[in-house]
């Protein structure tokens, strides 16, 4: 059956069906305006749960099967574990042995661990994953094995998606590095601390059935509260919940590239000239190499000055942590966690705080703290000469990465896309982007090596700029200097089939992804 | 036969390797690994054929693994490997940039100056961007003696094809008569200086003059030179070398070769160093050129290079050389005029300038009289500053005013 498709605003072609379901397409941005009320799952009844309030079941399969696990069962996991997950792999192992077939794996992201699923995604144990799909299951993605359509959703798509009951969770599997028998359940502690749990916040609201696994009970109660006991139908003791040193790097290390240095340097000073960041300003932090390097650039940039921060947002690592020691930064509010020091400082620091991402990226709520945000530095895969952005498919058409928080950051008010202005020969900056994750409105300054590009939008930036020497060039001229260093690019060629959509933020379907052709 | 260039494997980015064997019949049969293949397969196709049939070679088996190689390296693997195979007197060169070719001045700033290892394409890609005063392509000590000759292709090529960003080219050549083969590939290039490495005599200064001129295809332009001293003989012979050509520009010092040669141990304080230092910073100012410092091999502690090059600029030296691209602010913060450097170096120049305005012969500061090389020096630092940002040039009027 060949999809019926339309062009949505964007000027993409898209399915007005994604497996059987009714998708919306993408309307332009903030012109989606959703109707009716919020999903909701079964009510319960403490009747039905035992008086003691202990919870802990055998086995994962145990659960699982009180849980009702059958064929086609939405079934979602976090990432927190990130690439040393034991956690969501022994869940389709179980699948698998029960012969349960056709399942929807829900994760919030995936890792190359996971690659231990491909032989399910083959056998049909698992009939397609909605959330993202890293190497070699993109790889596969891309390549048109996967049994249904792929789904890509940002962050914050996920939560919307949820809240808006567009994913029905039937049993959601929180790894919880500490919970106790009522399924309490935090983050901070024990061997396989994680700091946070922000990514499983909304799951555990709801889904139909909540599982929570620990390699650390303790007793009740578990402190703070990060995961509430009240939402748990069971809890599952494990040996190990994940290989550490792949949960948690143990200290995050800045770039020695000096590729990316002179990129975030760049960065911080265009941020500085333009008065972009300034004392009291808010911005967000990311862990990639160039980010890093940002953060520490604009640590001096607070020290020099005399500035605060005011509060920090995102993914935490040491060199946050250490602005805050040092007063530059007066808050951090943490929804994931790159290395130990940032668990250490989540358990000392009253001014470090777990947030959750329903509050802080959900486009369907009262508000959007991504609007707060004065900077926020990303990367890309492809940038057009529109400014849309690509972050999910390399220029040869596979499918690679996911989304990740990137969609969701766009609504900062400078976005700043820092990257090579070529990497491996292959340009960064094209006429137009093999898929499109985020619409050219929402990026303001694009940062290489060789120049910045401003968009021509930001008349403020591209009045603010001048005199400050800075190498400021067209798109253009980017797209030309790099063309000249390494050639014009073919063009990948891709079969009609799509093999994933992408979600913007609001649900609407943006950009789908095709199969590629073999070239 | 099958003659090989280039680098393979997990960890090569921006290279690749070039395996090609003549064949009696059947005409170009290639076979392309690349991570880029979807965007670049046909280019590289492409760009294997011209070159091989730029050769004459119409017949061959070409396997190609490419990391991301730039058209120039791979370029410069392709003909290092054909004429292992199938020698021709012929190059094949890629497009000159205008921007690479400009000369530059005899006493340009030589603050600091970037190695970067012959056989590898990827350093040499973004190393205009750091900033340097100048970029060695090193075909001596940074390059294996089996990768000698693919080096030489691959520095020719990126003279002509990469894009320094204005920063002085220079090329570390081999001890000679390597040396003077190097030159063959590097000469007609665009190129501003030669550093003569292991340096004991005028005569080998002299020879590699003499190649350079029956090499360079415009007599007028100006290709300078930078002889390394290395050894104890090198040290006490410094004034003959410095001055056996009006093309030797500095002098430098490779503190590794010349401590082992005296016996001694490299220490950061450098006082096993510090005769042959001084030495040659007299040799080059007796000779009119420019003194320069060894490298700072510990590249991840700048705040010992700090040191080091504070210490280097106190004795004299105009500049060192760098190891790693993080080191060149650091040398450029040390070897930079100073603060109070630069508003001495003003009252100066001042003094001088109302001193000729009025025709007075003697100049005077206060009660101290100031001779002609006081004078020169400021002269030199007042230039320093302003082209580097660090002085106004309308600074007269606002001193004046």
């Amino acid at each position: 059956m060949k999809d019926k498709l339309v062009k949505n605003e964007a000027g993409r072609w898209v399915p007005l069906e994604i497996n059987g379901e009714p998708v919306i397409p993408y309307q332009g941005v903030g012109k989606y305006i959703p109707l009716g009320n919020k999903y909701a799952p079964p009510l319960p009844s403490c009747a039905l749960f035992p008086s003691d309030g202990n919870k802990v079941t055998t086995s994962l399969k145990d659960a699982l099967v009180k849980a009702g696990l059958c064929d086609g069962m939405t079934i979602s996991t976090h990432h927190h574990l990130r690439d040393g997950d034991f956690v969501a792999n022994r869940i389709f192992d179980i699948a698998h042995d029960m012969g349960i077939r056709n399942l929807r794996w829900f994760p919030s992201a995936s890792f190359p661990c996971h690659n231990h699923l491909i032989p399910y995604l083959e056998d049909g144990t698992i009939s397609h994953i909605e959330g993202s799909m890293n190497g070699p299951l993109g790889e596969f993605t891309s390549q048109g094995r996967m049994k249904k359509t792929a789904v890509l959703r940002s962050h914050g798509g996920r939560t919307q998606a949820i809240q808006d009951g567009e994913v029905k969770i039937d049993i959601a599997v929180v790894a919880a590095p500490a919970a106790d028998p009522f399924g309490n359940a935090n983050g901070l502690t024990g061997p396989s601390a994680t700091g946070v749990l922000s990514y499983a916040d909304m799951d555990v609201r709801y889904a139909t059935h909540v599982i929570v696994v620990t390699d650390n009970l303790v007793s009740f109660p578990c402190l703070p509260m990060q995961i509430e006991g009240n939402y748990v139908d069971s809890v599952v003791t494990v040996d190990k919940l994940g290989l550490p040193e792949k949960i948690i790097g143990g200290t995050t290390q800045i770039t020695r590239s000096p590729d990316r240095l002179i990129i975030a340097e760049m960065t911080a000073r265009f941020c500085e000239y333009t008065g972009i960041i300034y004392d009291g300003c808010v911005v967000q932090a990311g862990a990639g190499g160039i980010s890093l390097a940002i953060a520490e650039y604009m640590h001096q940039i607070m020290k020099r000055n005399g500035w605060k921060i005011r509060v920090g947002f995102g993914g935490t690592t040491r060199f946050m942590t250490g602005m805050l020691l040092d007063g530059t930064m007066e808050y951090i509010l943490d929804g994931q966690v790159f290395d130990t020091e940032s668990i250490r400082s989540l358990n000392e620091n009253r001014n470090h705080i777990p947030f959750t991402i329903n509050n802080i990226y959900n486009y369907h709520s009262k508000g959007n703290f991504a609007q707060f945000i004065d900077m926020v530095s990303l990367g890309a895969t492809e940038i057009d000469v529109h400014f849309n952005g690509n972050v999910v498919t390399h220029s040869d058409g596979l499918l690679l990465h996911g989304i990740g928080g990137w969609q969701n950051c766009l609504f900062a008010k400078n976005t700043i896309i820092a990257l090579p202005l070529f990497r491996d020969r292959i340009p960064v900056i094209v006429d137009e982007v093999t898929t499109l994750c985020g619409p050219g409105e929402l990026i303001d300054v694009i940062v290489t090596e060789r120049g910045i590009a401003i968009n021509p939008l930001r008349t403020d930036l591209l009045e603010k700029v001048k005199g400050s020497g800075l190498p400021v060039k067209t798109i253009h001229e980017l797209k030309e200097e790099a063309e000249a260093i390494c050639g014009k690019p073919d063009k990948p060629r891709f079969t009609d089939k799509i093999v994933a959509a992408i979600k913007w933020v609001d649900g609407t379907v943006i950009d789908v992804v095709r199969q590629v052709a073999d070239n | 036969m099958e003659g090989t260039s280039g680098n393979r494997g997990p960890s090569v980015r921006s290279d690749c390797y070039v395996a090609i064997t003549p064949m009696a019949a059947g005409g170009i049969v290639t076979e392309i690994k690349s991570k880029t293949r979807v965007l670049f397969g046909r280019h590289i196709e492409n760009l294997v054929r011209e070159v091989l049939l730029s050769f004459g070679l119409e017949h061959a088996r070409v396997e190609v693994e490419d990391a991301g190689a730039l058209p120039w390296a791979m370029a410069a693997r392709l003909e290092a490997a054909l004429k292992q195979v199938f020698p021709a007197p012929k190059e094949f060169l890629p497009p000159e940039l205008p921007q690479n070719r400009r000369e530059t001045a005899r006493d340009r700033q030589r603050r600091s100056r970037l190695y970067l290892p012959g056989d590898q394409p990827k350093l040499m890609i973004n190393a205009g961007l750091y900033g340097a005063d100048g970029i060695i392509l090193d075909l001596e000590d940074s390059v294996a003696p089996s990768r000698k000759e693919d080096a030489r292709y691959l520095v020719r090529n990126a003279l002509r094809n990469n894009d320094f960003h204005g920063a002085e080219l220079m090329v570390r050549i081999n001890q000679l008569p390597d040396g003077l083969e190097d030159l063959r590939f590097v000469v007609p290039q665009p190129l501003n200086l030669i550093l003569i490495p292991k340096c004991e005599s005028a005569s080998e200064v002299k020879a590699v003059d003499d190649r350079i001129a029956e090499l360079n295809p415009d007599p007028s332009r100006k290709i300078w030179l930078m002889p390394i001293i290395e050894s104890a003989l090198g040290v006490l012979r410094a004034f003959e070398i410095a001055s056996a050509s009006e093309n030797v520009v500095a002098l430098a010092i490779g503190l590794e070769d010349y401590t082992a040669d005296i016996g001694a141990e490299r220490s950061s304080e450098g006082l096993e160093s510090f005769y042959a230092r001084s030495a040659l910073v007299n040799a080059a100012r007796a000779a009119g050129i420019q003194p320069i410092d060894s490298v700072f091999s510990g590249f991840e502690n700048l705040d010992e290079l700090r040191a080091v090059a504070t210490r280097s600029k106190a004795m004299g030296f105009e500049g060192m050389g760098c190891i790693h691209p993080a080191q060149i602010a650091v040398i450029h913060e040390c070897f930079n005029p100073g603060e109070k450097e630069i508003a001495k170096a003003k009252k100066i120049v001042m003094a001088f300038e109302a001193a000729e305005k009025a025709g007075i012969g003697v100049i005077a500061l206060g009660s101290k009289m100031i001779d002609a090389p006081v004078v020169k020096r400021a002269l030199r630092t007042i230039l320093l500053a302003e082209q580097n940002g660090l002085l106004n040039p309308k600074w007269r009027e606002s001193d004046e005013g």
